[in-house]
């Protein structure tokens, strides 16, 4: 398999992702959506780093799955505070800032 | 040293002192009555000069003093400066004695006035008294309406000199606007006379129309248009509705100014370009007929009055058209004759009339009767100005009426001397109504029914000085007794009652050689229609023979009419608030509709904009990111294959 089919699963997971991202009514839904886009991209990196022989796409990764985890703990402790002030996870409900 | 226009340019230059003084130093003009001592002492030199002036210029000699003002290439536009002759002097030497002796009388008679008024009012009269000079010492068109110009703007100030009174703010405001109507024509007039000769010099175009040099094709137009200005001026038909309610001022002013000098400027400049007037015949016959047309309109209508001042101001009108009409018939120095000779006597009757309005506290006549007893210096000399005014032998209007009368007879118009004659009675009859309502007659309050107050309620607004002397009578400063005078206002009335009768003296034994020839019946029968009017007056209002109130019923519809000012006013009135109002009205549709629409429609737009706009910030974090996907996918097509 060359390159091609990895970069077309990470746009498939990518778009997966955004989809999730755009239509969830949940938050965790949305946190979910956003750590398939983030791995989407991983995908890409390894597969960049292979093709090239080049290992700093790789060291990258390691890097970001890092960065993910920080952000899945941040997101999800935004999540559980949101639940205690306003009872609700939909993101519908959550418009504060409407126009 | 005399004979070359120094002096007159004196007696010019001392009231521009006296007013810039008065304008520069404030602290001196709110002393009040010191900034009238300067005045009066600058115009006290300013007759002097002006007297010696005249006297060097008595006969043939005329001198100009000018300098070069706006130069253009290669020749002078327009100078400014003196031009003194026999005509120019004299009238100086008018204008400086009665404003001269209006100053003194003014320190009487504005006593009550608070002190920076005073100061203002004697700005006021040295800058008149300086531009009137300047008119009339003028060498040319430039100059002369210039100063035109700025006697009507004097005029404007000292009518509403009491500019708290709601009735003097309005009556200045239609004097300034209905003499400009008059002068815009001058203007033109002037201009047209330039395009015409080349210049604006009287002097050069003097010798031009001398020469034959100027073209007639298009000079009636011209003449015309420079008489216009002395229509609004000299308050000839139909421009004659503001003299009446210049009243408004104080009296002093009314006399110089209303009476012996700027209204005469209209005719001084008929008489001062007579030579060009006489090459258009056509504009001199219109001149004849409008000046006897409205002498015998405002005859009639000074007939009517109750206000002393209104009779006296009619009585002006009247009189100045009858110096028109004498320039019109083409004697103009008859006309101005009577000039010199009404400027002596109206000023003398006007300052009467303020002594009496200081008196009895009122401008109405059927306020006052029997004021001989109370005031019998004042009623002589009124009844001089009286009589001067009627035309009398002795008196100062005698010879000059009657050269008048001679000289529209022999320019060969009969039926303007037909009705002049009639003037000549109408103005025998109110003038001396006059005399024997206020000075010798029971009061009118005393008779029941009071007949020709009928007429009191059209003017109740117009009690000019009354509530204004009433008010100091009312503060409990004395009882309500008519008394004579200060002599600070007695003795400029002595002199003027003093000069009328001496000029009336001179004149009926010393006959100058007029122009033209009079018949010898013409005498006979002008003195005879003053007597007649003088005896209906005391039949009806002094022994009552003849009641008032079915004399006016015999002349019914003319009295009615005559007493509604022949809705001239009103004609006036309303053409000018169509004309203002439509006017308005235009203005008003297109701020509202086109400049405010403009801006308003702009600001309606934004706020729709705006608030369609704002459903796009819906708050919710997804249709954010919705955005954002779509637009980078437009991004990527667009650089995929844009």
């Amino acid at each position: 398999m060359g390159l091609q089919a990895y970069l077309t699963l990470a746009a498939i997971v990518f778009c997966i992702g955004l989809f999730g991202v755009m239509t969830r009514r949940n938050t965790i839904g949305i946190l979910l959506g956003i750590e398939l886009m983030l791995n989407s991209v991983n995908i890409n990196l390894v597969a960049f780093g292979r093709y090239s022989g080049d290992v700093t796409g790789m060291v990258f990764t390691v890097f970001t799955i890092c960065i993910t985890v920080a952000e899945a703990a941040v997101g999800l402790a935004i999540v559980i505070l949101l639940f205690r002030v306003r009872r609700t996870v939909t993101a519908d409900h959550l418009d504060l800032l409407r126009g | 040293m005399a004979g070359d226009g120094t002096l007159a340019l004196a007696a010019l230059l001392l009231h521009a002192v006296a007013f810039l003084v008065l304008a520069v130093a404030a602290p001196l003009r709110r002393l009040g009555r010191p900034a009238g001592y300067v005045s009066i002492l600058c115009a006290a030199g300013s007759l002097a000069a002006a007297v010696l002036s005249w006297r060097a210029h008595a006969g043939e000699a005329i001198s100009r003093l000018v300098w070069t003002w706006l130069p253009t290439e290669g020749q002078t536009l327009a100078t400014v400066g003196v031009l003194a002759d026999a005509d120019s002097t004299l009238m100086l030497t008018l204008v400086a004695l009665v404003a001269l002796l209006v100053q003194v009388y003014s320190l009487g008679y504005l006593s009550d006035e608070s002190a920076p008024a005073l100061g203002r009012y004697y700005a006021y009269q040295s800058l008149f008294a300086f531009s009137m000079m300047g008119l009339v010492l003028a060498p040319n068109f430039v100059q002369l309406f210039i100063c035109w110009e700025l006697v009507g703007l004097c005029s404007y100030l000292l009518i509403g000199f009491w500019y708290q009174r709601p009735a003097a703010a309005r009556a200045a405001l239609k004097a300034f606007w209905i003499t400009k109507a008059g002068d815009v024509g001058f203007l033109i007039g002037i201009v047209l006379l330039w395009r015409h000769t080349g210049t604006f010099d009287l002097a050069e175009m003097r010798v031009l129309a001398g020469n034959g040099a100027i073209p007639l094709a298009g000079l009636a137009v011209i003449t015309f248009c420079i008489y216009l200005g002395a229509v609004g001026k000299s308050a000839q038909f139909p421009l004659h509705i503001w003299l009446p309610d210049a009243m408004e001022g104080p009296t002093p002013v009314s006399a110089l100014i209303h009476a012996a000098t700027m209204v005469t400027a209209g005719v001084y400049l008929l008489h001062r370009t007579d030579w060009l007037f006489a090459l258009t015949p056509d504009v001199l016959a219109i001149v004849v007929w409008i000046g006897a047309f409205t002498a015998l309109l405002s005859a009639v209508l000074a007939c009517v009055q109750t206000d002393i001042k209104r009779v006296l101001a009619y009585s002006t009108v009247s009189q100045l058209s009858y110096m028109m009409a004498a320039i019109g018939a083409g004697f103009s120095a008859a006309g101005f004759f009577h000039l010199l000779t009404h400027g002596i006597f109206k000023a003398l009757l006007f300052l009467g009339a303020g002594a009496v309005i200081h008196a009895a506290h009122s401008n109405d006549l059927t306020d006052m009767g029997r004021l001989a007893r109370r005031m019998p210096q004042t009623a002589i000399v009124f009844t001089v100005g009286a009589l001067s005014l009627a035309g009398l032998p002795l008196f100062a209007g005698f010879l000059s009426k009657e050269e008048i009368l001679g000289a529209v007879r022999a320019g060969g118009f009969t039926a303007p001397f037909a009705m002049l004659i009639l003037v000549a009675f109408l103005t025998a009859f109110y003038m001396f109504r006059v005399v024997f309502l206020a000075f010798f007659a029971e009061p009118v309050a005393l008779h029941a029914g009071a007949p020709v107050a009928a007429g009191v309620g059209a003017h109740a607004s117009h009690v000019a000085d009354a509530g204004h002397h009433a008010s100091h009578a009312a503060a409990g400063v004395a009882a309500h007794e008519p008394h004579e005078p200060p002599a600070s206002m007695l003795l400029p009335l002595w002199v003027l009652a003093l000069l009328s009768v001496a000029i009336g003296v001179y004149f009926t034994f010393v006959h100058p050689e007029p122009e033209f020839t009079s018949p010898a019946w013409l005498m006979p029968v002008a003195v005879g229609s003053a007597v007649a009017g003088i005896l209906l007056a005391w039949a009806t209002y002094q022994r009552r023979a003849i009641d008032a109130a079915s004399l006016a019923a015999a002349f019914g519809p003319i009295y009615r009419s005559a007493l509604a000012r022949f809705w001239i006013d009103d004609v006036f009135e309303r053409a000018y608030l169509l004309a203002i109002l439509g006017f308005s009205r235009v203005i008003g549709w297109i701020d509202r509709y086109l400049v405010d629409g403009v801006l308003n429609m702009l600001s309606a737009w934004t706020v729709t904009a705006a608030d369609d706009l704002r459903t796009m910030q819906s708050g919710r974090a997804q249709d954010y990111v919705y955005g954002i996907a779509v637009g980078l996918l437009v991004l990527l097509l667009w650089v995929q294959f844009g």
